[in-house]
């Protein structure tokens, strides 16, 4: 199982006709079992590429090859539940099929099992992106897609949430494709990790982090973190010499 | 408790101003109370409010049903809301009253041209209410439908539906309220029965009491048809809102 994409580019057009390219040269695979985080500054494009690698827009040039009958689970950057359903209704219309055993494993894990019964309305941002990974994980995906699903939480909640997302991920042998804007999570979340461009956003450097996800100390963090900045600027300086 | 107050303010101010007027024009409560139940008591009162209450049902069913459902439709679809659009607003803008008359004189003083008139008459504002309503539908929970490949029918039910709920009840709120004034002129035009009809006989004799007597029976009916049914269910559609202060 094996996602291959290759977006040649994408534009859009704004209101006053003016075309704009968001993406150009996005290429890059993922096997089954690989968490590829996708690293940019805001507004680069991350959640355009995440549409349409999710197949929510056609309308690119290029070829993106899902592995055929993956079940596809998404976490959006706001949690987008229906607000009319409790916690546990919001999960169980995205996964039917779920068990009530599994689904009792999960709440646990993401720290939900007293929210099960409360409208999306009266939980803070924190806990409703947790019933949005609930809702992506209960369906038990062979591909799963987050889109920053750490931001605007301060840094305690998204420390503990950070490591919730890696028990979850180690749980499962699935495609998992994350963006950010931020590096350290990055680094601590990922096994590939893609640095991408400004708008149009392409990808400068793929650096492959081999030490296990649980082995990754701060002093680890910190120098695969100086390793790619390392790239980086040697990319660029070499860009800027050709 | 407070309705009860005001309701006792309204028949005060009634028999007071029935004191002022005089008999003759407009007739204190006892006295239309006395024709409400002899016309109780012969049936007649029933009849008529039966037949009218079927015209509305009907009416109002129809109404609701085709209007909501054009009405999605010109929300989602630009070709449909560019088509539709130089109707509705004809529709909207064209006197009940030309719409009735028209629909006697093309389908005889029939059943059918009454109800189908006020149904006509409904539609236009059902249409533009569920059209503002898909209009403002939210994008991104499609996408997330479309995401989780929740099937189509499952999810207009639980992800477009309740989205739609408050339009479909304000429709409701406002058509019926539109419905009720309609019946009646419909009835007079050209019905044997009906509240209507007994309104505009009592026109005719100058029977104050009946004219009353008809005129308050419905309304009062009118009240409880809105606090038993439409209330509850606009209470029940936004139950997961969080309440106005």
């Amino acid at each position: 199982m094996q996602l291959e994409v290759d977006i040649v580019s994408k534009c859009f057009e704004n209101a006053a006709g003016k075309r704009h390219d968001v993406l150009s040269g996005i290429r890059f695979s993922l096997a089954a079992g690989e968490v590829g985080v996708f690293v940019g500054p805001s507004g680069c494009g991350k959640s355009t590429m995440l549409k349409i690698l999710a197949g929510l827009d056609q309308d690119y040039r290029g070829h993106v090859a899902r592995p055929a009958q993956a079940r596809l689970g998404m976490v959006f950057q706001e949690p987008r539940l229906l607000p009319w359903r409790s916690v546990e209704d919001n999960v169980r219309l995205a996964a039917p099929d779920a068990d009530e055993a599994k689904l009792a494993a999960l709440f646990t894990v993401l720290e939900l099992t007293a929210h099960r019964n409360y409208f999306p309305g009266e939980l803070s941002l924190g806990l409703a992106r947790r019933v949005a990974l609930a809702r992506a994980f209960a369906i038990q995906p062979d591909f799963l897609i987050l889109d920053e699903p750490l931001a605007s939480l301060d840094e305690a909640l998204a420390a503990r949430l950070r490591e919730e997302i890696v028990t979850l991920v180690g749980g499962r042998s699935m495609i998992t494709l994350l963006v950010t804007h931020n590096l350290d999570d990055a680094v601590r979340l990922g096994d590939r990790v893609f640095l991408l461009s400004a708008r149009p956003a392409r990808i400068l450097t793929e650096t492959h982090i081999d030490l296990p996800r649980s082995r990754r100390g701060d002093s680890e963090i910190a120098s695969i973190k100086a390793g790619i900045a390392r790239r980086t600027i040697g990319e660029r300086a070499a860009r800027d010499a050709s | 408790m407070l309705r009860f107050v005001s309701f006792l303010v309204f028949l005060a101010t009634w028999w007071i101003a029935a004191l002022f007027v005089g008999d003759a024009k407009l007739p204190a409560p006892p006295a239309v109370l006395k024709v409400m139940l002899a016309e109780a008591q012969s049936g007649a009162l029933f009849v008529n409010l039966g037949a009218t209450l079927a015209r509305v049902a009907l009416a109002f069913a129809l109404a609701m049903s085709v209007g909501a459902a054009i009405g999605y439709l010109m929300g989602r679809v630009r070709l449909a809301d560019r088509l539709g659009d130089p109707w509705l607003i004809l529709l909207l803008n064209l006197p009940a009253l030309v719409v009735i008359v028209l629909a006697y004189i093309w389908a005889g003083l029939t059943e059918v041209a009454a109800i189908a008139a006020i149904a006509i008459n409904k539609l236009p504002t059902a249409v533009v209410t569920l059209r503002e309503g898909t209009r403002a539908l939210d994008r991104s929970l499609d996408e997330m439908a479309t995401v989780f490949a929740i099937p189509p029918g499952k999810a207009f039910r639980h992800v477009v539906l309740p989205q739609l709920a408050p339009y479909i009840a304000a429709a409701a709120r406002s058509g019926l309220s539109l419905v009720w004034k309609i019946v009646l002129v419909a009835e007079l035009l050209g019905r044997p029965n009906g509240v209507g009809f007994e309104i505009g006989v009592a026109f005719q004799l100058f029977d104050i009491p009946l004219l009353l007597a008809y005129s308050l029976t419905f309304a009062a009916v009118v009240l409880v048809i809105e606090t038993v049914l439409v209330q509850p269910f606009e209470m029940r559609v936004s139950r997961w809102r969080p309440r106005a202060a």
